[in-house]
């Protein structure tokens, strides 16, 4: 009995023909494909990606050397030297973070007293060379200051939840 | 924050203000006693800024521990917060003073036991603030330790400021332990410390409670002279001298360079025409090894008494220097005859103790060549010029029928001739009159060039009056340098040599065509520094372990290795007491350089000698421990002598070394230096010999010491004898000039 009911099916192409029903039916059906670069998907303002180190409106950094984040850090990716400036303020001499240990858990962000480190919706970054993937304080300072307006809008939306 | 409840009081009390009755309940932790806890804590807060981020008392702060235990999550105080004025109080502290909460422990801490009220309050309430009033460095030398008392970050040390946070340094549980015991190194008294690392270097140094030693306080000198680990001329590599010119090398060819050098030198010259000059701040280890290199190339010229000023009576020495007791019962004496000492600068922490004796009501007195400032009430106190040191004390020797009639000739002649007068009569009576008493010579008596003299006189004073006698040797491993034999005229654990060698006085007063230097600064750490230098810059070849290499050892030296200061090799120090401290290597070494002890052994190696076959500083500490251990009966007695008494005519040197000149370390401390106690470099005199000498109003003279002079600041003081100029040895103005003690002149500039 089984090996007739097999050979009807075989005869009638009905497997065929249910696979490309399924076909047939996705074929209509609203695409989810992203056409990535070219489209991107939507992003929370809550997204955790490449770190940026900020500023005050007057050009002063933030980061007052507490090293919470490095203190924080459960990938111990965050390596920062501290000393006083001329002026008798606090501040890094030496703010790295190794890409390849973070794991963009997004602590840093959070004990940062002074919303410094953040990281920000860039996830698009690639490194050519060993070494770049340590990322040292001018780089982020100055991810911080070309995405600012974006981080700024970022943490505003979400103060009412901090 | 003690508020308690107590049994039918209505209100919660204060814990530590109560008496405690009998039969009384009280409530530590019922709601009332945890309210008023609590509403205490929220006034504590009321004043003290929210910067923990950027505040380096962050992470052992006892405010912080105290707000985590009972403050509010949200602060109710929305006027404004005071503010105040940091204040200037020296090169060690920076100040945060709006985070004070008035607690006023630094205050009671210099007041009760640094002695000097340097620190208080002004204004009353919410005005009240802590200041030196007039602005001005403090100039205790324990001044540090209001650092550690002060319970928020409004003290903070100065050097290490915003360096690290509390908690890179202090234990760490899934790391290495980044806070590592040690052994202070520039006194005899041997502080327990904490070496707080980041990253394999020294960021600061804390005290370690040591109830037998330095209780709980640290001096200024040992806490904050790490500053000069990593000075700008720390040698990187090992180097020789090609040419004239310096190379740095490997290991392998530097040491070959050594040995070569040494063996060329002693083959053509003889092995007495080697000297080795072994600083007292280096381990034990470092100088056993050192001594059986010495004798390994058949010569007992070596040295560790840098800056002691007569050896005759160095036979009848007992086998170490000691203080005949332990630093508690130092505390505990009712009488102290302290001769040549300047101790709250020499031993900070020796002086706090004396200090605590002299404030529990001993008569400690004092018998110095300049009348220093102490900060207690001296008893009773002699200030003689050097050259009449020697008569003086025999003054108060007399007081005491029969005294000194077992001595020598020089001291019995001496005595006999002495007439005592007032001041020497009241020292005897307080010294024959006290239960337990001390007699202590320090390190003017030791530099002093009738030192065996000073030191026989002491012990007849000593035993005449049943007083303890001892020392305060001056470095950390002064009784070390004992113990391992680097000395001329013994061995390790006191043996002695048939041939004795050359002291330190000898071997810079005499050139010899190599030299080994383990750790000096020759024209700093000896005697007469201009004459070791001049040794030092004719001799044909020298060889120096070293951890810094400065100018003058570059252009006088032709090898120079590269060895580990304290911190970055484990070691012994033996401290006064003779006890035996040992400590490991805290810090990674410091670019190439390696432990001495290592060094040395290699350096053994190569020069075929027997017996270098160490695996650990331990071996080689454990070998000599054998040998002191196994030494019966007493060495030496003290009173065989001596010196003969000279007489100085005209103007005489009083050439004590400063607080913060002492040794190599200490000398490259950048904010040591800029204390009040180092940066005065210059003469001082008293009014009358200013007259006399014609330099009345001069403000710079210009000194002559033996065929060297310079050009020096003056100043007038009355604290000097007549007849006497006090000119520091040890600083780089003085760089060049003759011996500690003895005879100058001195001219309009």
């Amino acid at each position: 009995m089984d090996r007739f009911g097999n050979f009807l099916k075989s005869l009638t192409l009905s497997e065929m023909r249910k696979g490309l029903g399924v076909t047939g039916r996705y074929l209509f059906k609203r695409k989810l494909t992203v056409q990535y670069p070219e489209e991107k998907t939507p992003q929370s303002n809550r997204f955790r990606g490449l770190h940026a180190l900020r500023r005050y409106p007057n050009g002063e950094e933030r980061c007052i050397a507490c090293k919470l984040c490095e203190a924080v850090c459960p990938a111990l990716a965050i390596t920062i030297e501290a000393e006083e400036r001329a002026d008798g303020t606090r501040r890094t001499t030496r703010y790295d973070i190794d890409l390849f240990k973070c794991i963009y858990c997004g602590f840093c962000e959070e004990s940062c007293p002074v919303d410094s480190i953040v990281e920000t919706r860039n996830f698009e970054y690639t490194f050519e060379n060993r070494g770049e993937n340590v990322m040292t304080k001018e780089m982020l300072l100055e991810i911080g200051d070309k995405y600012e307006e974006q981080i700024a809008r970022d943490r505003m939306a979400d103060a009412a939840y901090r | 924050m003690c508020m308690v409840e107590v049994e039918k009081v209505p209100k919660p009390l204060p814990a530590c203000a109560t008496p405690v009755t009998d039969g009384m309940k009280v409530f530590t932790g019922s709601e009332l006693a945890r309210g008023a806890q609590k509403a205490v804590m929220e006034f504590l807060l009321i004043n003290h800024p929210l910067d923990c981020p950027i505040c380096d008392q962050g992470g052992e702060c006892e405010l912080q521990d105290l707000a985590l235990g009972y403050g509010r999550g949200i602060s109710r105080f929305s006027e404004k917060k005071r503010v105040v004025k940091d204040k200037f109080i020296g090169p060690l502290i920076a100040t945060d003073m709006t985070r004070c909460i008035h607690c006023t422990r630094c205050i009671r801490m210099l007041r009760e036991v640094a002695g000097k009220v340097e620190l208080g309050a002004t204004g009353r309430g919410e005005n009240m603030e802590i200041g030196t009033y007039i602005e001005g460095s403090l100039e205790s030398e324990l001044s540090g330790n209001v650092i550690d008392v002060c319970p928020v970050g409004a003290l903070t040390a100065k050097p290490s400021r915003f360096k690290a946070r509390a908690w890179e340094m202090l234990q760490h549980a899934s790391v290495a332990p980044l806070q590592h015991a040690s052994v202070a190194p520039h006194d005899s008294v041997g502080s327990n410390l904490f070496v707080h690392t980041r990253r394999g270097q020294v960021i600061r140094v804390v005290p370690r409670e040591n109830e037998e030693i330095n209780e709980v306080w640290l001096s200024d000198r040992d806490r904050f002279s790490y500053e000069g680990l990593y000075s700008a001329d720390r040698l990187t590599a090992p180097m020789i001298r090609v040419n004239g010119d310096w190379e740095e090398v490997d290991w392998d060819v530097a040491l070959q360079a050594a040995v070569d050098g040494i063996k060329a030198q002693t083959s053509t010259h003889g092995s007495e025409q080697l000297g080795m000059l072994v600083s007292p701040t280096a381990t034990l280890e470092e100088m056993y090894l050192a001594q059986a290199i010495a004798r390994g190339l058949g010569t007992n010229n070596i040295d560790h008494r840098l800056r002691q000023g007569d050896f005759t009576g160095q036979d009848s020495a007992p086998l170490s220097p000691s203080l005949g007791q332990s630093f508690e019962q130092l505390e505990g004496v009712e009488a102290a005859l302290v001769i040549g000492s300047n101790t709250r600068k020499e031993q900070p922490i020796a002086g706090h103790r004396l200090r605590k004796a002299a404030v529990a009501g001993a008569s400690v007195m004092f018998f110095n060549p300049v009348d220093y400032e102490f900060n207690f009430n001296v008893h009773a106190k002699v200030i003689v010029p050097p050259s009449r040191m020697a008569q003086s004390l025999a003054g108060i020797a007399a007081c005491f029928p029969d005294a000194g009639s077992s001595a020598g000739e020089t001291v019995r002649t001496l005595i006999g001739a002495a007439t005592p007068d007032d001041t020497q009569r009241a020292i005897a009576r307080a010294l024959k009159d006290a239960g337990d008493s001390t007699v202590l010579l320090g390190n003017a008596a030791v530099a002093h060039p009738e030192y065996s003299l000073l030191r026989a006189l002491a012990a007849v004073i000593a035993t005449a009056s049943g007083a303890v006698m001892g020392e305060l040797p001056e470095a950390a491993n002064s009784v070390g340098g004992w113990l391992a034999g680097v000395l001329p005229h013994r061995g390790p654990a006191g043996e002695a040599c048939a041939s004795p060698g050359l002291t330190s006085r000898e071997l810079c007063g005499n050139p010899r065509k190599a030299y080994i230097l383990l750790g000096v600064e020759p024209e700093y750490d000896c005697w007469d520094g201009g004459s070791a230098a001049a040794a030092i810059a004719t001799a044909g070849f020298v060889v120096a372990l070293t951890p810094w290499a400065s100018e003058a050892m570059k252009a006088n030296a032709h090898v120079l290795l590269p060895i580990g200061p304290f911190t970055e090799t484990s070691g012994t120090f033996v401290n006064a007491e003779g006890r035996w401290q040992s400590f490991a290597g805290v810090a990674a070494p410091y670019a190439d350089s390696r432990p001495g002890w290592k060094v040395l052994r290699v350096l053994g190696n190569l020069l075929e000698l027997d017996g270098f076959d160490y695996t650990s500083s331990e071996q080689v500490r454990d070998e000599l421990r054998l040998k002191v251990d196994a030494v019966s009966g007493s060495i030496g007695s003290a009173h065989a002598a001596v010196a003969t008494s000279t007489a100085v005519s005209g103007l005489e040197r009083i050439g004590d070394v400063p607080i913060h000149s002492a040794d190599a370390l200490v000398r490259r401390a950048t904010s040591l230096q800029q204390t009040p106690d180092a940066t005065w470099a210059g003469v001082r005199l008293c009014a009358a010999q200013a007259e006399q000498s014609g330099v009345g109003d001069a403000t710079s003279i210009r000194v002559q010491q033996g065929e060297t002079s310079v050009t020096l600041a003056m100043e007038i003081d009355e604290r000097v004898p007549t007849g006497c100029v006090w000119l520091p040895a040890a600083i780089p103005a003085a760089a060049g000039l003759g011996p500690c003690f003895g005879p100058v002149i001195i001219e309009r500039a």
